[in-house]
């Protein structure tokens, strides 16, 4: 401390040139200590709101697409009725390895012990997970209802996420919604459209043989109407995603055993 | 000081508009306006950070090392763009989704390192703070404005309210596809800037070069 000079040791840093080496990292390192701080100050009080927002947001798309979400209800009380599980896709059979309210099957496809490389990947997804979080929605007296399924794929721009509700018979689509894409406005991007929508509802997967009939399609479908979704007008290349990616699911590679033992009754 | 703080948030509107003058940040002006309601958050995010990023950066402008001025800009825009994302999926987690990567790439947008390198280097904090204020809003003005004739005639609606009910919902508007694409705002702004020149010809930027003419012999 100079009393010279009559200045404390800041005041005399504040004087400095700002060009000098010494000041030159020193002003780095507290700025960059600072901002840190700030961040992630900000990160970690902000994230409980955050997980909370990402999970209604979850569940008012599993309450959408099984037709009971209206603006304003209760999402967590009327999730409730919901159960997730976490299904063995291979097997077809529940399995109480992980916690279906935390596991997380979209990492899960990253990880090599989770998942499988894709050689036939008409859904464009490149890895599938082992296992999948589904929901079993049960009515009054405990009987299943619907079972909501998440499924994804690629269409134009973007992988489309989303979930589809199916009837106890592991046959009768009652409803198909996307939650997360980047198809273009307008175009692709009217899979969001409440009528496009509307015409899943009541479609069939499979025919009296067994074989996956349904396809989304510009032209009528062999199968019948019932099989047969039409195409979304000027976006050809989301709808043969969305085709692809339905069958993908729905097939062997997807919910196939489980849906085989859903119709058998064995759920 | 050469400008009052009046002209100071006012000038950016019109007579110095970052986007049809200044003509930057026109990329996120392209990418969130297809709808007027992401336009606003965008506006409202884009002052917030332009405003205090100024602001801190000229109080921070006289110890500032010249040789990683750049980069202290850059940490202190940086860390206010993470904070305006985090909030945002708090407490608006619908409009935060279809931001997406938006709010972070508020960090490239040129009118905040624009304005922090032109005026808040060399300007005292409040004078920088209403000067961020000042262009964010005229960036604002011109997004919105460009929303609304996207929205209206791209999607037949205003901030989500139908206002032209479309074929597909059964109406009878059929939807000008083309709107909602990027590239249209593009034309747009192209339109607004030949407007605010025709109105204003101070804007008309000189001749870089002129045709020389031979005179006859």
């Amino acid at each position: 401390m100079s009393d010279q000079q009559n200045q404390g040791p800041i005041a005399r840093f504040l004087a400095a040139s700002p060009d000098s080496v010494g000041k030159t990292i020193i002003v780095a390192v507290s700025l960059c200590l600072f901002a840190s701080m700030v961040v992630s100050l900000a990160a970690v009080s902000l994230r409980p709101v955050q997980e909370a927002n990402k999970l209604r947001d979850k569940q008012v798309n599993v309450l959408q697409v099984a037709g009971v979400y209206e603006p304003g209800i209760d999402v967590a009380e009327a999730f409730s009725a919901f159960e997730p599980r976490v299904l063995d896709l291979a097997s077809g059979e529940f399995t109480d390895e992980f916690d279906a309210n935390s596991f997380d099957d979209l990492a899960a496809a990253d990880d090599p012990e989770l998942s499988v490389a894709l050689t036939d990947d008409p859904a464009g997804i490149g890895r599938k997970a082992k296992y999948r979080v589904i929901y079993l929605l049960k009515d009054t007296d405990g009987a299943l209802d619907k079972v909501i399924l998440p499924i994804h794929g690629y269409g134009l721009w973007s992988t489309l996420y989303g979930f589809i509700a199916l009837e106890n018979n592991g046959n009768d689509i009652y409803g198909l919604q996307f939650y997360q894409h980047g198809e273009t406005p307008g175009l692709g991007a009217e899979v969001d459209n409440p009528r496009w929508k509307a015409l899943w509802s009541g479609k069939k997967l499979r025919d009296d043989a067994g074989d996956l009939q349904i396809n989304v399609s510009k032209s009528t479908s062999a199968a019948g109407p019932d099989y047969h979704i039409d195409a979304l007008a000027g976006a050809t290349l989301t709808s043969v995603g969305v085709d692809n990616l339905v069958k993908f699911w729905m097939g062997d590679e997807g919910y196939g055993p489980f849906l085989a033992k859903l119709k058998a009754g064995e759920i | 000081m050469s400008q009052t703080r009046r002209e100071m948030l006012v000038d950016p509107l019109v007579d110095n508009n970052p986007i049809t003058l200044q003509v930057l940040g026109i990329c996120s002006a392209l990418a969130v306006t297809s709808s007027l309601q992401v336009a606003f958050v965008m506006t409202l995010a884009v002052t917030f950070v332009t405003a205090f990023a100024s602001m801190f950066i000229s109080l921070l402008r006289n110890q500032i090392p010249g040789s990683i001025r750049i980069i202290v800009q850059m940490v202190i825009i940086a860390s206010l763009v993470i904070l305006v994302d985090q909030i945002l999926k708090a407490y608006a987690f619908q409009i935060s989704k279809t931001l997406s990567v938006f709010v972070g790439l508020i960090i490239t947008n040129c009118i905040v390192m624009g304005r922090a390198e032109a005026f808040a280097m060399k300007n005292p904090p409040v004078a920088s703070f209403i000067d961020g204020i000042g262009n964010g809003l005229g960036y604002g003005l011109i997004l919105m404005l460009v929303g609304f004739f996207r929205e209206l005639f791209g999607s037949g609606s205003l901030f989500g309210v139908t206002i032209l009910e479309t074929v597909n919902n059964g109406g009878w508007y059929v939807p000008n596809g083309m709107l909602l694409l990027p590239p249209s705002a593009f034309f747009i702004i192209g339109l607004l800037i030949w407007g605010f020149r025709t109105w204003k010809p101070a804007q008309v930027e000189d001749r870089e070069y002129k045709i020389q003419t031979v005179e006859a012999h």
